[in-house]
């Protein structure tokens, strides 16, 4: 175990953890708000969301991967993340199905950035979590389920 | 209960009169106990494997299923098979004693002929005799062992600890010893098993970073063969059990990091790669299926006595994978001939402990009977005899669940009642008294509190499907490895083939059917959130002031479901 980076994370919470991080050039001023998608992330269902982008149906491609737990340890902080051997990959998106707005996360990627990608979602039941992946100007999807449990009466 | 070893063979010797098929006289019946075990070494690579002894320390009885599904993929396929369809596969006779160690058939009959199965000091024996046999060999623990007694939750998981220790365990995986929390687990660990016992378990990561919590895996040296053994701890730890008992910790089947880790081992020069696995079998047949480079997964969880090993095939090659019962009724014993660093040969048994065959091994019977001192008088309390057989395995019901049930809704006074799919529990025979200890053998957990939920009829459904669906959902890897929720005063029918949301119907209660807008009193059990802490009376003492009261417990009847599309399923009798 990292103990050194456990502290140091530790005792550097929130708005000051920012600032250290925006200071050491880790996050940009203003890049988490750049480019606010407003209609994506207020769309309610997968096919507005997809219109609001611009993504229309996009094509499925064994070169996206979810990767995710099969069922949440804890809906309230699912770990997804999104990878992508594509070329030229502009855009990665995170969309839930079964989540009262789809859109939970969309990362716009400068030229030349690996396409992988990590965060935590919440969602309040089993849902289809979707990929979607913006290369060279067009998109692809890929999906993984993720199941949300009641829990208890284990083995 | 208990016999001398003559007393015993005479009665297998009186037994054949009776269509047991063992032998005439004395003599030859000895003959056969003997040759039950005599196991002649193979190879150079021997690993010994118990699994799932959920702390029972002593003999006991245990009555396998006769109702245990599979579909789809699954089905007809092991570890889906009961009763003499299991015996048909496997290639064994009925009412032989294989019959009895390894199906539910004649159970009554043939554990009074064959007596109790299990119990440390004997395991130690028998360990001890092929440890002889097979110098270099190591003794792996596939985990819930610190869970499911008295005397294991009372000390803290102490007793087992030393039992452990004493019978010579290597190496371990966890599942319900993380119940005891991680800071247990931890001193444990670092103190009791320091330099004996070594705990794997490569998808065991802290919730934050995603750091190792556990050693991945070890490498042993065997008669010059090096031998890595992978930890695969119990995948759903957090969602089965409750989450406040490990907040740090996050679970899975990380199935990428499976073969990373066995990269990892390959390329550090091991020669046999081994997982030590409490996915259950049905999520471990997948996974042999998928990963590469593994030789055999030792699997447990499930509860499966599987007598042989099924090969899968994969992209490397194949992969054994065994499943070695549970509650300390089988030892493991997986052989490998490695020549020229290759696997040439193996061979495997699942061995079933019967105490009557096995002397106690006096060393480990001064330790159980020392750890268990301090607590007799609680144990010994007789609380009811029993008119029935009283068993738990099988998918939907069993009768010490019944028992369970009928006493919540009694002393709750509720008109439902759910008690927890566990397939851990011992069994006990007609005319046998219940006391104290055999309702811990069944209850004893470190959330026991007991509930009482004003429950919708449509909150009823979703509770039910939702366990429905974690036993059968046609993929393995969303499948939790319990039985399903046993239920009290709901009639109902399942249909397991459906789709989640499809599978429960019919639901009714005394001839009318459930409203989902309606109310209802729901009694309950071991209940996982964190505000559901000291909700209730332990269940113990429910199901005790239950048994106390009325003295005799009548042969009980199931509330069963309504079965559709199981006809004909070779997992059912």
């Amino acid at each position: 175990m990292n103990n050194q980076r456990r502290n140091v994370l530790k005792t550097g919470s929130g708005a000051a953890l920012l600032s250290v991080l925006a200071s050491a050039g880790i996050i940009a001023p203003g890049m988490a708000l750049a480019e606010w998608n407003k209609a994506a992330f207020d769309a309610k269902s997968m096919a507005d969301t997809l219109k609001a982008l611009g993504a229309g149906a996009p094509a499925d491609s064994k070169d996206v991967q979810v990767t995710g737990p099969d069922i949440a340890e804890n809906g309230a902080v699912v770990p997804v993340g999104v990878t992508s051997t594509l070329p030229n990959v502009t855009m990665v998106a995170i969309l839930i199905e079964k989540n009262p707005s789809a859109l939970a996360a969309s990362f716009n990627l400068p030229a030349g950035t690996e396409a992988n990608v990590q965060t935590r979602v919440k969602m309040g039941q089993t849902s289809n979590v979707y990929a979607l992946v913006k290369s060279d100007g067009k998109f692809f999807m890929a999906n993984k389920e993720i199941k949300v449990t009641l829990g208890g009466c284990g083995g | 209960m208990s016999m001398s070893r003559r007393e015993f063979l005479q009665v297998m010797a009186v037994a054949t009169a009776g269509g047991m098929s063992l032998h005439s006289d004395i003599a030859l019946a000895e003959k056969g106990a003997a040759k039950l075990y005599d196991l002649p070494k193979f190879g150079n690579v021997s690993l010994l494997h118990i699994t799932d002894c959920h702390a029972q320390l002593l003999p006991i009885y245990f009555r396998e299923p006769n109702v245990n599904l599979g579909f789809g993929d699954q089905f007809g396929k092991v570890p889906h098979l009961v009763g003499d369809n299991l015996l048909k596969h496997f290639g064994f006779k009925p009412n032989s004693i294989e019959a009895h160690a390894y199906t539910y058939l004649n159970f009554e009959k043939a554990a009074e002929t064959y007596g109790k199965v299990g119990g440390f000091a004997h395991l130690a024996t028998l360990v001890k005799r092929m440890k002889a046999t097979r110098p270099g060999s190591l003794l792996l623990d596939g985990g819930d062992t610190w869970q499911g007694s008295g005397t294991a939750l009372w000390s803290n998981a102490q007793d087992m600890v030393d039992a452990c220790k004493a019978l010579g365990v290597n190496v371990m995986t966890l599942h319900w010893e993380s119940t005891y929390g991680e800071a247990r687990v931890k001193e444990i660990e670092e103190k009791d098993f320091a330099g004996q016992i070594d705990i794997v378990a490569q998808n065991v990561k802290t919730a934050d970073f995603g750091d190792a919590v556990f050693k991945p895996f070890v490498m042993k040296n065997m008669n010059g063969v090096q031998v890595a053994i992978i930890g695969q701890a119990f995948p759903y730890t957090p969602i089965a059990n409750p989450r406040w008992q490990t907040p740090n910790w996050s679970f899975g089947i990380q199935e990428e990091n499976m073969q990373k880790t066995v990269d990892e081992a390959r390329a550090a020069g091991a020669k046999v790669v081994v997982v030590l696995s409490h996915n259950g079998m049905d999520v471990d047949l997948k996974m042999a299926s998928r990963v590469k480079g593994i030789d055999a997964i030792l699997g447990g969880h499930t509860h499966d006595g599987m007598p042989a090993p099924v090969v899968v095939k994969n992209a490397g090659g194949q992969t054994l994978v065994t499943n070695a019962g549970s509650n300390g009724k089988y030892l493991g014993v997986l052989d490998f001939d490695v020549k020229n660093g290759k696997i040439a040969g193996y061979r495997y048994k699942l061995l079933p402990v019967f105490a009557n065959l096995l002397p106690a091994d006096k060393d480990m019977q001064t330790l159980i009977d020392k750890a268990r001192a301090p607590y007799l008088s609680k144990l010994n309390e007789k609380l009811a005899v029993t008119e029935g057989t009283l068993y738990r395995r099988g998918n939907f019901n069993g009768t010490f669940d019944q028992l369970i049930l009928d006493s919540l809704m009694k002393v709750k006074d509720a008109e439902i009642a759910f008690s927890p799919g566990f397939r851990w529990g011992t069994s006990l025979l007609p005319g046998q008294p219940i006391l104290m200890e055999h309702v811990l053998d069944q209850t004893a957990i470190t959330y026991p509190w007991t509930t009482v939920t004003n429950m919708s009829g449509e909150m009823i459904k979703t509770v039910l499907e939702d366990v429905c669906d974690n036993l059968f959902n046609p993929d393995p890897y969303y499948q939790q490895g319990g039985d399903m929720v046993r239920v009290g005063g709901l009639q109902w029918t399942c249909d397991p083939t459906g789709k989640m949301g499809a599978r429960i119907q019919n639901m009714m209660l005394k001839g009318k059917p459930i409203d989902p807008a309606k109310t209802y009193k729901v009694a309950g059990w071991a209940p996982v959130s964190e505000e559901a802490k000291n909700s209730g009376a332990p269940i113990w003492e429910v199901v005790a002031e239950y048994l106390r009261d009325i003295k005799t417990v009548k042969p009980i009847s199931l509330n069963l479901p309504t079965l559709k599309g199981a006809a004909n399923n070779p997992g059912m009798a």
